[in-house]
């Protein structure tokens, strides 16, 4: 990494975000030192298992975060492309969730579509109304126009007979609909960066392919940045360009697509590829599995986070707080394993 | 897989499981949500047999008929009972409290299977009271024994449900059905609400405890690859029937229905050599109120032809291996019969 930053080529520059919540007077670290960049134009997949800061992170750098947070980086950089010219916006000095600057990021600068679409809908308000809600507020457009821009979109996102769907409400949709229309109200401002989180969770997987088609061709067609949270490798193989696995609020590894498929560095990304069963295993074969549980991150001492529950743990995994090493040009491993074969970054 | 050298163990002919929809005062039924219709098949002992669909495709449903937790509105299920067969739904007050002895369920959502308000040691005693073992001392050495079959330590009996995680509370329950010896574990997607790592430490332990207990399995879940690693035969539903039977290895090798097929294809693969062709299907699964006339998947179906929209097929039977396909397409390729 170079220290003056490709302001066209980089969307979003995240560099030693530290997350943290303060319950019962003890403050408890969530996300850790997570440092990470999304290309213009490309898609980044955050995978991890519950409760590895995924959704912190994002909501962290998004500020959807509650009073009990506590928020540092060295650097939150998002580059807007505006009329031809990149804007820098520092979001790691805004101290307020509600400043001014914030919010008019929000919706046309980065956006996000949220897990589950069943409960991320108002069901009081008809799914027109919610859409036009942003591009009314962010452009003073008036009800009519607002409207005919949110039908446009809607066709775009292959909801059927739209001009009548406008004016339902979300009961009235299916799940894999109602997804389309959270992906609607993201959309509706023409953000550059779009952060989806679990975005099909909660959906079946014929339902799952469809939404990640349109994702795709959004990106194709229109140039959209992705950042896909998730926790299904499979996604991960079919969407990303680049990959960041974390465990526990650190990023373990990251890299391309190529990188993490091929040259698995780390023992929990590993694991966490042979851990899944896969279509046409062989009989008998058994699945891998992690031993252990997920630590509770109050709990966790010094060292290594994955330590208890990695099967090539040594003993100076429980010693230190692990840096991170380069092993290739962008692909980085936090893991002792690699200290001889890589760059301390 | 003949079916003569296996024991059979359900037989289920043409299950019918609808609830019926009432209007107005004097609740006039208006139509019927067809969640089961129509389904016939036999679960052999000793296999783990996979039922697989998108959600509201009435597996659960399915599941839960085949114990009477839901009532069937028509059809038989025979069980293999003290020497015979006997429809579970004629049952009498008595053999079905026999019954539910040899046929025991793990529910989907471990956090809200176990009563969060008691220790484990209560909700783990009371089926053993109701089930006759009358001492202490008797039902402690079964509660012992089958916690260490899913490899929790015995003092942590007295413990509440919250004090566990998700792995280990699926793992009681798996532990809690198995307390009455039952034959068969009907297993309603029970590692959907974990994770991924988990996932596979609770699937290689009910592997385990099958073959040590020569236990039958159905195992229902939405999740093909799990449903592939954990099954021998296959069950593929979709809107309330049954559309494809198959070894788990033929389903996957050689999948025969559109519906199969496309299902197998949405599944992301997580190698990125894999070069796949995807099929999106149109659409989304029509409501099991009206159902589509003819075939149900004709409206989604990729190979859909004028007989699908009219006629409803029929289910077509490889003799050799046992794979079963409801599908116009095997017209003349393959012998119709009942199963």
């Amino acid at each position: 990494m170079t220290m003056t930053m490709d302001t066209k080529e980089i969307i979003l520059d995240v560099k030693n975000l530290n997350t943290s919540f303060v319950s019962d007077g003890k403050e408890v670290r969530i996300v850790k030192d997570v440092s990470f960049q999304v290309k213009r134009a490309k898609t980044l997949a955050v995978v991890g298992e519950s409760g590895c800061g995924k959704s912190v992170t994002m909501n962290s750098v998004m500020r959807f975060l509650g009073k009990n947070s506590r928020i540092k980086a060295d650097n939150i950089q998002f580059n807007e492309w505006k009329d031809g010219a990149v804007v820098e916006h520092h979001l790691e000095k805004i101290e307020n969730n509600n400043d001014i600057k914030l919010r008019k990021l929000r919706g046309p600068g980065m956006s996000m579509v949220f897990q589950d679409p069943m409960s991320s809908l108002n069901p009081v308000y008809k799914v027109g109304d919610q859409v036009a809600e942003g591009l009314r507020e962010h452009t003073g457009m008036s009800k009519a126009e607002a409207r005919t821009k949110v039908l446009e979109l809607f066709k775009q996102l292959g909801i059927p007979d739209p001009e009548s769907r406008i004016d339902n409400y979300p009961h009235q949709f299916s799940g894999g609909m109602k997804q389309r229309v959270v992906i609607a109200i993201a959309m509706i401002c023409n953000p550059d960066l779009i952060i989806c989180d679990e975005p099909t969770t909660a959906l079946d997987v014929t339902i799952q392919a469809q939404i990640m088609d349109l994702l795709k061709k959004l990106q194709l067609v229109f140039g959209k940045s992705i950042i896909l949270i998730t926790h299904n490798m499979g996604l991960v193989a079919e969407m990303a360009d680049e990959v960041c696995v974390m465990y526990m609020g650190r990023v373990v590894e990251f890299g391309s697509r190529k990188a993490i498929f091929d040259e698995t560095m780390h023992p929990y990304t590993k694991a966490l590829l042979r851990s899944v069963p896969v279509l046409g295993l062989a009989d008998g074969q058994k699945l891998e599995t992690i031993p252990g549980i997920t630590p509770n991150p109050a709990d966790l001492k010094g060292g290594c986070e994955f330590a208890d529950r990695c099967t090539h743990c040594m003993e100076a995994c429980r010693k230190q707080e692990i840096p991170s090493f380069e092993v290739s040009e962008g692909h980085m491993v936090r893991c002792l394993l690699f200290e001889k074969k890589g760059r301390a970054v | 897989m003949k079916t003569n050298e296996k024991e059979v163990l359900f037989k289920v002919e043409n299950l019918k499981t609808w609830f019926p929809i009432k209007k107005g005062i004097m609740k006039k039924t208006v139509g019927n949500v067809k969640a089961v219709d129509d389904i016939s098949l036999e679960v052999y002992r000793g296999e783990t047999i996979g039922i697989v669909g998108e959600s509201g495709c009435g597996k659960s449903t399915l599941g839960k008929s085949l114990m009477l937790l839901e009532k069937p509105t028509d059809g038989k299920i025979m069980f293999h009972y003290q020497g015979g067969f006997k429809d579970i739904t004629k049952f009498s007050k008595q053999e079905m409290f026999e019954f539910r002895k040899t046929v025991q369920m793990v529910f989907q959502d471990p956090y809200s299977a176990l009563n969060p308000q008691k220790k484990i040691y209560t909700s783990f005693e009371e089926p053993l009271k109701i089930h006759g073992y009358d001492t202490r001392e008797k039902r402690e050495e079964v509660m012992q024994r089958v916690l260490k079959m899913v490899n929790i330590q015995p003092d942590y009996l007295m413990r509440y449900p919250h004090e566990f995680s998700g792995g280990q509370r699926q793992r009681l329950c798996i532990a809690r059905a198995l307390e009455v010896t039952p034959e068969v574990l009907i297993c309603d997607e029970p590692v959907s609400a974990l994770d991924v790592s988990i996932q596979a430490q609770v699937l290689n332990l009910m592997k385990d405890i099958q073959k040590e207990l020569n236990l039958t399995y159905l195992f229902i879940a939405h999740d093909l690859s799990v449903v592939q690693y954990m099954s021998d035969r296959i069950i593929v539903m979709y809107l309330g029937k049954v559309v494809e039977v198959a070894d788990s290895r033929a389903l996957y090798d050689e999948p025969l229905h559109p519906y199969t097929r496309a299902l197998l294809s949405a599944i992301p693969v997580a190698d990125i050599h894999v070069e796949k062709k995807r099929q999106i299907l149109e659409g989304e699964v029509p409501s099991p109120i009206n159902k589509p006339s003819g075939c149900a998947f004709h409206n989604r179906c990729p190979m859909c032809m004028e007989q699908c929209k009219k006629q409803d097929p029929p289910m077509y039977v490889d003799k050799e291996n046992g794979h079963m396909v409801a599908c116009h397409l095997y017209e003349g390729k393959m012998m119709t019969g009942a199963e």
